[in-house]
């Protein structure tokens, strides 16, 4: 039986303006990057909801990226940095609630950044499959 | 708000007496029948016999009935104060509240769900509270010493509440004290606490004096207030140790997402601690809405990943949306717990979580009206280096 190698399955909240965009720009400028995100268009970053983000990692996504504008560019000029203070609480709150808060990353990526955003996915890609798969996958009790 | 939430030291008052319960009751009349409020949010005793029932008066007749001192708190005041308070026309309202009421209902008005505007507040020191079925069991004749204070109360620092105008007091005084309050200067000269003649007063509706009342007002010795606050440093830093042996006892079953599971084994998605809790004031919370209503081949999709699939799905999702949405302005008022039907030590895991994301902030909850709550600010320039990568 071939052994297949983990693929982490990443979710990504990216917002409309900048990363959604920078993703695009990464795809026709042909980067190469893994095929490991499945993105979720929002118009803003501050748009996302906690409960968006523990939901896939409750049930076995291995990662979750929120991607959004550089902190002063936000299109709804104040999206990020409540994005950025919910950022914060979630990682507080998860790390002593059992999951793992390096599963979460919060990047500001703008739409000329198609180089960071490929950059971006390579390396939390790398990192979570030095991490492993996410044990909620299996968890049936939560 | 006037004086409420003010620095200044407020004077310290007892007047002797045997009768304790009877001189709050007639301080409380005095303050209905002073013209400054429409009418007193206070506990009162319910003619059954077996409960403490918060009621709104009008009639000060009726503070016959009062007893801020039983030790039950059926639910937070806060609740009650918002109800009465948030929307237009407003009565002035006096309300009789504990630590954990004041310091909800400070975030409550922080977060628009209530105004202190020409609030009264009439602070309760609290030595604890018994569970409300336990109370009762004892008010029909139970053994008092089966039972402890709920285990919110165990671990609460904040026994003397802060921002109150009138404040009753308990801890680290004696008996022979008789009633003893603290008052800030405007309600102390209301209520002629400094008045010296009064016990010559006849006894009358003001209520304060009269034949069959307390003694004039003094304040308190040197000594007494030395006693007090060693009681109460005492007290305080039992609770504290308390606190930090409960939340890392916490922390550590929660340690896994095997244990995270395991800490709400027993859930049954009641939405009691929710219900319950002070400051979750979303009048429809989106877990009870249609948004977590699945398609039925959704829930077989998972079970299919799974083997099987926990029902109803999204029960740690619940909790923990919870903590990130209202943890910052928890209090540790404990009702969760006491409300949760089956044991879950709700408040113990909000509170391990509540620390740390208020400490993220230099926040604390309750503490006061003019820090904003974390989740309804920012600072463009914080929390450097997240997002950056």
């Amino acid at each position: 039986m071939v052994e297949t190698a983990f693929e982490p399955r990443i979710i990504g909240y990216l917002c409309n303006w900048c990363t959604y965009t920078g993703a695009d720009l990464a795809g026709t400028s042909r980067l190469q990057y893994p095929p490991n995100l499945r993105i979720i268009r929002l118009m803003c970053s501050g748009a996302v909801d906690v409960s968006y983000v523990l939901k896939p990692l409750l049930h076995g996504a291995d990662g979750v990226l929120i991607g959004g504008c550089h902190p002063g560019d936000c299109h709804y000029q104040e999206g990020n940095y409540k994005a950025r203070r919910r950022a914060a609480i979630l990682a507080e709150s998860i790390k002593v609630m059992g999951l793992d808060p390096r599963r979460v990353w919060l990047r500001w990526i703008s739409a000329s950044e198609g180089q960071r955003f490929a950059e971006t996915i390579a390396s939390f890609t790398a990192e979570l499959k030095q991490l492993g798969p996410n044990p909620t996958r299996v968890l049936w009790t939560l | 708000m006037g004086g409420l939430m003010g620095d200044a030291m407020q004077a310290m008052w007892a007047a002797a007496g045997p009768n304790r319960l009877g001189a709050a009751r007639r301080l409380l009349r005095a303050v209905l029948a002073s013209g400054e409020v429409d009418a007193m949010l206070v506990p009162l005793r319910h003619p059954a016999g077996d409960a403490i029932t918060p009621a709104l008066v009008k009639d000060p007749e009726m503070l016959e009935l009062a007893d801020p001192f039983a030790p039950v708190l059926p639910l937070n005041g806060a609740r009650l104060v918002s109800m009465l308070t948030q929307k237009t026309p407003r009565p002035r309202v006096a309300a009789v509240l504990r630590s954990c009421e004041i310091r909800a209902l400070i975030e409550l008005a922080k977060l628009q769900q209530a105004s202190l505007d020409g609030m009264v507040i009439v602070g309760v020191e609290c030595t604890g509270t018994y569970e409300v079925a336990d109370f009762a069991r004892v008010a029909r004749g139970e053994h008092p010493e089966a039972f402890t204070v709920r285990a919110a109360c165990q671990m609460c620092e904040h026994p003397t509440p802060s921002g109150a105008h009138i404040t009753l007091l308990q801890i680290g005084l004696g008996k022979e004290e008789g009633l003893c309050l603290a008052s800030d200067d405007l309600w102390g000269e209301r209520l002629g606490l400094d008045d010296n003649t009064a016990s010559q007063r006849p006894s009358g509706d003001d209520g304060l004096k009269g034949d069959d009342g307390p003694g004039p007002y003094h304040t308190l010795s040197a000594d007494a207030l030395t006693l007090r606050e060693d009681e109460l440093g005492r007290l305080i830093g039992e609770r504290a140790a308390t606190r930090d042996r409960m939340l890392a006892d916490m922390v550590e079953h929660t340690a896994t997402p095997e244990g995270l599971a395991d800490v709400f084994s027993t859930c049954i998605r009641c939405h009691n601690c929710m219900t319950n809790c002070p400051i979750c004031y979303c009048r429809t919370c989106f877990f009870k809405g249609e948004v977590f209503d699945h398609e039925p081949l959704q829930y077989v999709q998972w079970a299919g990943r799974k083997g099987a699939a926990r029902m109803p799905a999204d029960t740690a999702l619940f909790h923990l949306t919870r903590m990130n949405h209202m943890s910052t302005s928890c209090v540790g008022c404990g009702l969760c717990s006491s409300a949760c039907p089956v044991g879950i030590p709700v408040g113990a895991i909000f509170r391990a979580v509540a620390s740390r994301t208020q400490r993220l902030f230099g926040y604390e909850a309750g503490r006061s009206l003019d820090e904003a709550p974390p989740v309804r600010t920012f600072q463009v320039d914080e929390l450097r280096g997240l997002g950056e990568g």
